[in-house]
């Protein structure tokens, strides 16, 4: 079993480590700063951390008022409320003024767990992908979490870094080097790709595993950076096996699957499945449950896999 | 929230348009005229919600602001946002005529590939600090640029203006609340109080009233002026400079389509450009 690091725990360190190396860093939450750990940075640089309150709206305009007055701003909520509940103020103030703000949402997807249908961000990825200008990155562990938020502080522009609630697996060693909007090869293979990004990536990982037993040789790639997408990456992967699954912790539309499609479409188009949520929200249980029930387990990419194989041979 | 001590650096770059009141009275004159030739050759816009607003921008940009127009990003420049975006015409004209454009570069308003867009655009013209046009966005905005101002112990003060319909936004109660909160003192919003939105009078719409009692339980100081004259403007934007530790709202009653005797009160001016005939008429007006 892979050790399990809380990747909004790193983001907590994270900030105080940036907020050490460079004073010009603000950091605003709505209300939650206990549990996407920006607490850590108002503990230690309490001059430098706002709290909003329960004011989303609001909170995205003031971090564009600061950053349009030189300061490099990081505003965290949950996935849900920085996605759904201020979509008009992300386009204005942060996509069509192309400001400095790192919007770093945590409890992203359905693994927020028992909070919920009105919790669960699982149109996030398609909402922040639909704004011009934005970085959209959603880490598959601690690890590369922390390497992220460290390059979206040095890189100028409006960001959104997807964290979970849970706990997750580590699939990186500390030597790894998060490059930004770049796809990992993380094994190789020669039939058929799987792409993924987050908690899926473990998973991938896992069903690449037993796919090999049953002599089908799966590439795993994760693509951290949604956007902007690593084109090369995936033609590769289209070009060099016969078919692509890709697996997101996202609704059908506009995430991962959507986006890699209209490359493949476009550029090298082979026959393609989709883990994912489909068109449906998901109700209350704990983490694992949901993702059994929901289908996003190591076996539903597997199947994927399987149908996929049938369909490019033919035989489907 | 840091307790620095303000220390307004002093350089040649502060200018300040030092206008007589006859100066005012004349260069709100020519914002008028600017607002109805603009809007009229666009052939859309908003001149209503302009007009109503240009003593108080004519009044912060030609007499209260310390600002540059040679050098528009100058650190400690006033700050001054719009935030009911759709009087962008009004704006533009107190840009250009104090330096920011050319003046006859104002006809190309709404124009594509013009740098005066429909509503304001940050990344498009000289002298404007934001993007608006979706209302309510601009007090939060304004709170981030008065507490960057608190971070860098500089002193330049914000100035956001609103129209009423806008306070019907929610999101303009969480900035009022949020800048209470924060003791914003270099913070000033102004409600240009028109009495009337898109679709008819605000009191029939979506009443507003008591309105400055709002204000006043939200933590503000407040001050309800008539926006029309300058003496009153002034004195209310003196005030609130002189007032600590919490921010000044300046309720500004104006009338809606100042200055034309037919767009006055008019709901019709609202969003809608005169036409050649109704501009020919106005502008002889504004002579």
């Amino acid at each position: 079993m892979a050790v399990e690091v809380s990747t909004r725990e790193t983001y907590g360190k994270t900030l105080i480590e940036l907020g050490k190396r460079n004073p010009n860093i603000i950091v605003l939450d709505a209300d939650l700063s206990p549990s996407t750990m920006t607490h850590f940075f108002a503990q230690e640089f309490p001059q430098r951390f706002f709290d909003c309150g329960l004011e989303e709206q609001n909170m995205i305009g003031i971090a564009a008022g600061l950053a349009a007055s030189g300061k490099t701003v990081f505003a965290s909520t949950f996935a849900i409320f920085a996605s759904c509940r201020c979509f008009d103020q992300l386009r204005i103030c942060l996509s069509q003024m192309g400001l400095n703000v790192k919007i770093v949402a945590t409890h992203g997807g359905i693994t927020v767990g028992e909070d919920g249908t009105s919790h669960q961000a699982i149109e996030d990825l398609a909402l922040y992908c639909a704004l011009p200008g934005f970085t959209v990155i959603v880490p598959a562990d601690a690890i590369e979490a922390a390497q992220a938020v460290k390059v979206a502080a040095d890189t100028y522009g409006p960001f959104y870094i997807r964290l979970s609630r849970p706990k997750t697996p580590l699939v990186y060693q500390e030597n790894y080097h998060f490059a930004l909007g770049k796809a990992i090869t993380m094994r190789q293979g020669r039939d058929v790709t799987i792409i993924a990004m987050g908690i899926m990536v473990a998973k991938a990982l896992e069903a690449s595993d037993t796919l090999a037993r049953q002599e089908i040789d799966c590439r795993v790639v994760n693509v951290p950076t949604l956007k902007p997408l690593d084109e090369e990456a995936i033609v590769k992967a289209a070009s060099e096996t016969r078919a692509i699954v890709v697996a997101e912790e996202h609704l059908a539309h506009g995430g991962l699957g959507s986006r890699v499609a209209q490359v493949v479409a476009r550029q090298k188009p082979v026959s393609m499945e989709f883990v994912n949520l489909k068109d449906k929200y998901a109700l209350s249980g704990k983490a694992d449950e949901l993702l059994q029930r929901y289908g996003l387990t190591a076996k539903d990419i597997e199947q994927a896999v399987r149908t996929v194989t049938k369909r490019a041979q033919g035989s489907l | 929230m840091p307790n620095h001590k303000a220390s307004y650096e002093s350089t040649p770059e502060a200018n300040i348009f030092g206008f007589s009141m006859a100066e005012l009275r004349e260069m709100a004159r020519r914002l008028r005229h600017h607002v109805v030739s603009m809007t009229a050759t666009a052939g859309s816009g908003h001149p209503g919600g302009s007009l109503s607003a240009a003593d108080i921008i004519t009044t912060l940009y030609f007499k209260v602001m310390r600002h540059n127009p040679k050098n528009p990003q100058w650190a400690h420049r006033d700050r001054f946002i719009l935030s009911k975006g759709h009087a962008a015409p009004v704006l533009y004209a107190a840009l250009a005529e104090s330096g920011y454009l050319p003046v006859p570069e104002l006809s190309t308003l709404r124009k594509l590939d013009s740098r005066l867009q429909g509503h304001t655009d940050r990344n498009l013209t000289p002298g404007v600090e934001m993007s608006a046009g979706s209302l309510g966005m601009g007090l939060s905005f304004g709170i981030g640029v008065a507490l960057a101002a608190k971070l860098d112990g500089r002193n330049y003060r914000t100035y956001v203006l609103l129209s009423d319909g806008e306070c019907d936004e929610g999101q303009t109660w969480e900035a009022a609340l949020s800048a209470a909160h924060f003791k914003l003192d270099n913070l000033t919003a102004i409600v240009d109080c028109n009495k009337i939105q898109l679709s008819g009078w605000t009191r029939d719409i979506m009443n507003l009233e008591p309105l400055n009692q709002k204000w006043q339980a939200f933590g503000w100081h407040t001050i309800d002026i008539d926006g029309h004259d300058f003496d009153q403007i002034l004195a209310a934007l003196q005030e609130a400079r002189n007032t600590t530790n919490k921010p000044t709202v300046v309720i500004a009653h104006t009338v809606k389509g100042k200055g034309v005797s037919f767009m006055e009160n008019n709901v019709k001016f609202h969003g809608k450009a005169p036409t050649p005939e109704e501009a020919e008429k106005a502008l002889k007006e504004l002579e």
